[in-house]
């Protein structure tokens, strides 16, 4: 049932993918918005909302997730230098769309050692700070099932994504000079099946399914956490920007900022919304009137001319050669 | 020789029947030139990627791609270019007392009534305001324009710090355009003062109408001995 092609996505990462010939979803028909292109038709049809879930109670730290990510997408992140962390690459780059953070923390309450170990990468926004900052049509959409995607073939790579991510996390190549980012796979959510870091948990701390559901599983994960002494078991679903379709399962639900500083509150920067909003609007609106204004005057008003008596006056003083200043002028 | 007060070296009466005053070098009216081209270049190229409606403009320089990479480049051409202007026009639009009155007489300088107006040097205080804010807004677009280069300065700021970059960019922006037409405007408006930037000279019945002063000084140094 999981896999039935007639479901509008996957409902797990788990099952093999759908072996009956199937169309692929997530066409033009299921944009909801997309970047710089205010008047876009509405979508032909509403997909049920995706997520997945990361349960980092669950979490070993094996990398797999990243292994998995960056075959399936074929890129081949830098291999670098060991400095005494396990992160590895040091951070996402335009080849890492996923990275596996380690945090070592000392509870002041228990005295005990944790490791937290936090999946970073793309959240997915309801609210995307990217897609309002892009000013390339049609370079960031989103899907009516919650997956935010970068068309690579119109992004022409100025950063403005990264100014306008809450989360920090689109990175620029350098190569290609386009923006990328965890596509949430997607290129396989679209044929039925679930993302390849979900489907390579070994532990099932990465999970996928349609958003009500991954809601009601991490409800059910907080449950058992709390009984397991974890008072402060949560789940972290921005709301400030609007819900995330990749959401976490945390132990210190309160102290987001524990797991490799996630952000506490995240939200569209008000310096970003002024940007995108006020700035352009009346910004545009000054300038037109500035140009319409000054033609308008040019055409109602008389043009200042000079008139053959101050040619007269401009003679006589060239030809008197008269002092530079006359006395009792200066004091103006 | 007297001191230049309200003139530069090059500013000479040019000829006497009917008079003609030279009023920008040749080498000034190139510098000027690249500069306007520049912010002409930087104005389309920035309003592609300010507003969706004005995407279309990235056409003229070959897709989003290369209008991204060329505006900052421009940019700094822009900066170079408006510095050696800024360097030989900068103490002739320093304020003199004489603005003030200019200033509380704007009505009658639109109305284009100028007798009752107070004889000025070289630039008015129109030309003084356009002179500074295109400085002032200049320094802070290249600053705040370089914190933005994706290419060059991924990692120059942190993100916060970039995203008030990119806001007062966009308002610098907006304020130099504005600042553009106005500077436009008037030059046109104002008959008879294009010809300064493109033949170099101005008649003398604009100089004796616009800018006596800067007449007085130099139909005084043509008496003082032979041309120089």
């Amino acid at each position: 049932m999981t896999t039935d092609p007639n479901l509008d996505s996957p409902r797990t990462a788990v099952s093999n993918p759908p072996v009956q010939p199937m169309q692929a979803n997530l066409g033009p028909g299921d944009v909801v918005r997309s970047s710089a292109m205010p008047d876009l038709p509405p979508p032909t049809r509403e997909l049920t909302p995706v997520a997945k879930l990361i349960d980092v109670s669950k979490c070993i730290g094996c990398k797999a997730c990243q292994s998995a990510c960056a075959e399936w997408n074929d890129t081949y992140p830098e291999i670098e230098q060991n400095v005494g962390l396990y992160e590895n690459p040091h951070d996402l780059t335009p080849d890492m769309f996923t990275l596996m953070r380690f945090s070592e923390y000392e509870n002041p309450q228990t005295g005990d050692f944790e490791w937290l170990i936090r999946k970073d990468g793309c959240m997915h926004c309801a609210d995307p700070g990217c897609l309002k900052a892009c000013p390339a049509p049609g370079a960031i959409v989103q899907y009516s099932n919650g997956i935010v995607d970068f068309i690579h073939e119109n992004c022409i790579g100025c950063g403005y994504c990264v100014t306008g991510c809450p989360f920090n996390i689109p990175r620029i190549s350098q190569k290609t000079h386009v923006s990328y980012k965890c596509t949430l796979c997607s290129d396989r959510v679209a044929v039925g099946q679930g993302p390849a870091c979900a489907k390579a948990c070994p532990t099932q701390a990465i999970v996928f399914g349609t958003k009500e559901d991954m809601l009601a599983h991490a409800e059910a994960r907080v449950e058992d956490l709390k009984s397991r002494g974890y008072d402060n078991a949560g789940i972290y679903d921005p709301q400030g920007v609007g819900g995330t379709h990749v959401f976490y399962v945390l132990h210190h639900a309160d102290q987001p900022s524990l797991y490799s500083n996630l952000p506490e509150e995240p939200r569209i920067s008000p310096v970003v919304e002024g940007w995108k909003g006020v700035t352009k609007t009346l910004g545009l609106a000054a300038i037109g009137a500035a140009a319409i204004g000054s033609v308008l005057h040019g055409l109602m008003t008389r043009a200042n001319k000079v008139s053959a008596e101050d040619e007269t006056h401009a003679e006589e003083l060239v030809e008197a050669r008269e002092p530079p200043v006359p006395p009792g002028r200066e004091v103006l | 020789m007297p001191k230049r007060m309200f003139s530069q070296p090059g500013d000479h009466i040019e000829s006497r029947h009917p008079v003609t005053v030279s009023r920008y070098r040749g080498i000034t009216r190139l510098n000027h030139w690249v500069t306007a081209a520049s912010l002409i270049v930087l104005l389309l190229s920035g309003l592609a990627l300010f507003h969706p409606s004005l995407y279309f403009l990235t056409g003229l320089f070959g897709g989003g791609q290369t209008t991204r990479w060329l505006h900052p480049f421009v940019g700094v051409l822009l900066f170079f270019s408006f510095l050696l202007l800024f360097l030989q026009m900068w103490r002739l639009n320093l304020p003199r007392p004489e603005d003030r009155t200019w200033v509380s007489h704007i009505g009658e300088v639109v109305r284009g009534e100028e007798e009752k107006l107070p004889e000025l040097g070289k630039y008015n205080a129109g030309q003084k305001f356009v002179f500074w804010a295109m400085s002032v807004l200049i320094a802070v677009l290249i600053v705040s324009g370089v914190m933005i280069w994706q290419q060059y300065f991924p990692d120059l700021v942190s993100i916060p710090v970039r995203r008030w970059a990119v806001l007062i960019h966009a308002l610098a922006a907006v304020a130099i355009i504005l600042t553009f037409i106005l500077h436009v405007y008037a030059a046109i408006w104002t008959r008879g003062t294009i010809r300064a930037m493109t033949r170099g000279t101005v008649t003398g019945g604009w100089a004796w109408r616009h800018h006596r002063k800067w007449l007085r000084e130099l139909a005084g140094r043509e008496g003082g001995g032979p041309a120089e």
